[in-house]
């Protein structure tokens, strides 16, 4: 076994009935990193995530999580591997340290309450009944019971979903803490900027299946990919160009503009452009 | 190998701060016990209900039942039983669905906490609930209808053991029927006939020995009318026990029957209990 690798996955299987969900995914994580699984719904991100968490059973294949197979893991992986669920107001009538307090109790090494609460950002929020927080401060508590154990991976299943966007960069922020603090995190999500702004690697799933796994920058080659310049005429016309050169196009345009190009953009196909081509739907 | 010489053991064998297997489920149970006190609907429906009915029932029935022997005593064991039921088979009929729909048997089984901490903070709430509703039961009953409390040790013995055994018995199918309900709502949905229909066959609302036989007989298969019996040969006279069913409060066969039902709960939660809903497979 690699030490390495926090997640190793090779030819998972898994079928409800007639309909394969997981169609033999392979995959790597790497300790310390951030690692998106991205993919439209269906495509069995959840599936996947849950065996991993130990949810559910496999058909077939290999699976290492942290050394253990979820299946039937040492007696301390459950300590070690955090979750965030996508909590339902599960403990409405209870305040927000009650609960963070109660589950640190299940852990061997757990992190101080008080910290943890600090942490995610619900300091003031300590003696408020759970039923009483916004959407965006009950996915906070989440994710207070899912590293309040101090877990060496964390699990986050669509964490943002339903986020107003200024909530969203707040939340985000703090899985880059939790990143930067060194732990290791699979994250599954539809939103491509949510990937692109947290992950380190990025895994497209689609029909069951990892169809690739690249930086976010460099998925499906978009690297290499010429680049789209766009400008308008002094006559007020949209004009665009591409090109593999794009600066000297740019330094171009300047040139005969004299300055300021009017209008001036340079894009490269957007990871949602890329990822749109990926799973077949262009 | 490397080279380098043995690792010394720097991480203690034991973690330091784990909580101990008592304190983890006295925690639970404390938990489950402020839930319970926090929602006020359940605070009155569960503990209110049997004293609601002590009150209507007195207020209808003031005749004698045999001599010396008031309606009111006979319905009291009836309510004290129901009130146990209550907390036990209905309470968690109902909750555990809601629970399991709302992800909470999830969250914890994503959580070292070992399994066996879920129910035992149950049965703590369970009991601790059991008991205040009885005190507040037989206070009301005492201070207003001049119920007679037990007067041997004996019978108090009866009272903690027919208590203890229905109360374990009750929860143990109150946990197992809990995997019936596909949704959060269907809980009630599933429990509230059961417990109805076995109050009204048990002696609960009727005096049993009027119900028709075929109906005593259904109501002989399940606990309630064991622990209504039971606790008939706790607060009525010796001589009572004649106008039984059996001819005698016939306390062995309590024991039994209760005890068996203990035996088919446990089994019945240990090869059916889930832990997810149905869609989450």
């Amino acid at each position: 076994m690699d030490d390495e690798l926090a997640i190793s996955v090779r030819g998972l299987r898994k079928a409800y009935g007639d309909n394969v969900a997981v169609a033999g995914v392979d995959l790597d994580v790497r300790r310390g990193e951030v690692f998106a699984l991205l993919g439209p719904n269906g495509a069995g991100k959840t599936t996947t995530v849950e065996i991993l968490e130990g949810y559910r059973r496999r058909d077939a294949g290999e699976v290492r999580v942290l050394g253990s197979d979820p299946a039937a893991p040492a007696p301390d992986w459950r300590s070690r591997v955090g979750i965030v669920l996508q909590g339902t107001g599960e403990f409405d009538e209870l305040t927000v340290a009650e609960v963070v307090r109660h589950f640190a109790g299940f852990y061997p090494d757990a992190d101080d309450p008080e910290k943890v609460i600090e942490r995610v950002g619900l300091g003031d929020k300590r003696r408020a009944r759970t039923h009483s927080l916004s959407g965006g401060q009950k996915r906070r508590l989440d994710v207070a019971l899912g590293i309040i154990g101090r877990p060496e991976l964390l699990f986050l299943d669509e964490p943002t979903t339903g986020f107003d966007p200024e909530a969203r960069r707040d939340f985000w922020e703090l899985i880059r803490d939790l990143a930067a603090a060194g732990t290791t995190i699979l994250l599954t999500t539809h939103y491509l900027d949510e990937a692109e702004a947290l992950a380190d690697r990025v895994g497209v799933i689609a029909g069951g299946q990892v169809v690739e796994v690249a930086a976010p920058d460099q998925l499906g080659n978009r690297q290499a990919a010429l680049a789209t310049v766009s400008w308008r005429t002094p006559e007020g016309a949209l004009e665009s160009a591409q090109s593999a050169t794009p600066t000297a196009l740019v330094a171009e345009l300047a040139a005969r503009f004299g300055g300021e190009v009017p209008g001036l953009t340079v894009t490269r196909p957007t990871l949602e452009d890329v990822y749109l081509t990926m799973i077949g739907h262009r | 190998m490397t080279t380098t010489t043995s690792k010394p053991a720097t991480r203690p064998a034991v973690p330091t701060r784990r909580v101990g297997p008592v304190a983890l489920g006295l925690r639970q149970g404390r938990l489950e016990i402020t839930q319970f006190l926090r929602s006020r609907e359940s605070v009155v429906f569960t503990m209110g209900f049997p004293v609601i009915m002590i009150l209507i029932f007195a207020a209808i029935f003031n005749d004698e039942i045999a001599p010396g022997v008031s309606y009111t005593q006979y319905f009291i064991t009836g309510m004290i039983a129901t009130g146990l039921m209550t907390v036990s088979f209905q309470n968690l009929g109902i909750w555990i669905p809601i629970e399991r729909d709302r992800g909470v048997l999830k969250r914890y089984r994503g959580t070292p906490m070992p399994k066996w901490v879920y129910f035992a903070g149950k049965v703590i709430m369970v009991v601790a609930i059991g008991v205040a509703e009885t005190l507040l039961l037989l206070a009301v009953s005492v201070a207003f209808f001049d119920l007679d409390l037990p007067s041997t040790a004996g019978r108090w013995l009866t009272f903690g053991w027919v208590a203890v055994l229905g109360v374990t018995a009750c929860t143990l199918c109150g946990i197992a029927i809990s995997s019936l309900a596909r949704t959060a709502r269907s809980g009630s949905a599933v429990v509230t006939p059961v417990a109805l229909v076995l109050q009204f066959i048990s002696g609960v609302f009727f005096v049993f020995t009027e119900l028709p036989t075929w109906m005593q007989q259904v109501a002989a298969l399940f606990p309630l009318k064991w622990m209504c019996q039971g606790l008939r040969a706790v607060f009525l006279p010796d001589s009572f026990g004649a106008q039984e069913a059996g001819g005698s409060f016939e306390l062995g066969r309590v024991a039994v029957v209760l005890a068996a039902w203990c035996v088919i709960g446990l089994v019945l939660c240990l090869t059916t209990f889930r832990w997810t809903t149905r869609r989450d497979g």
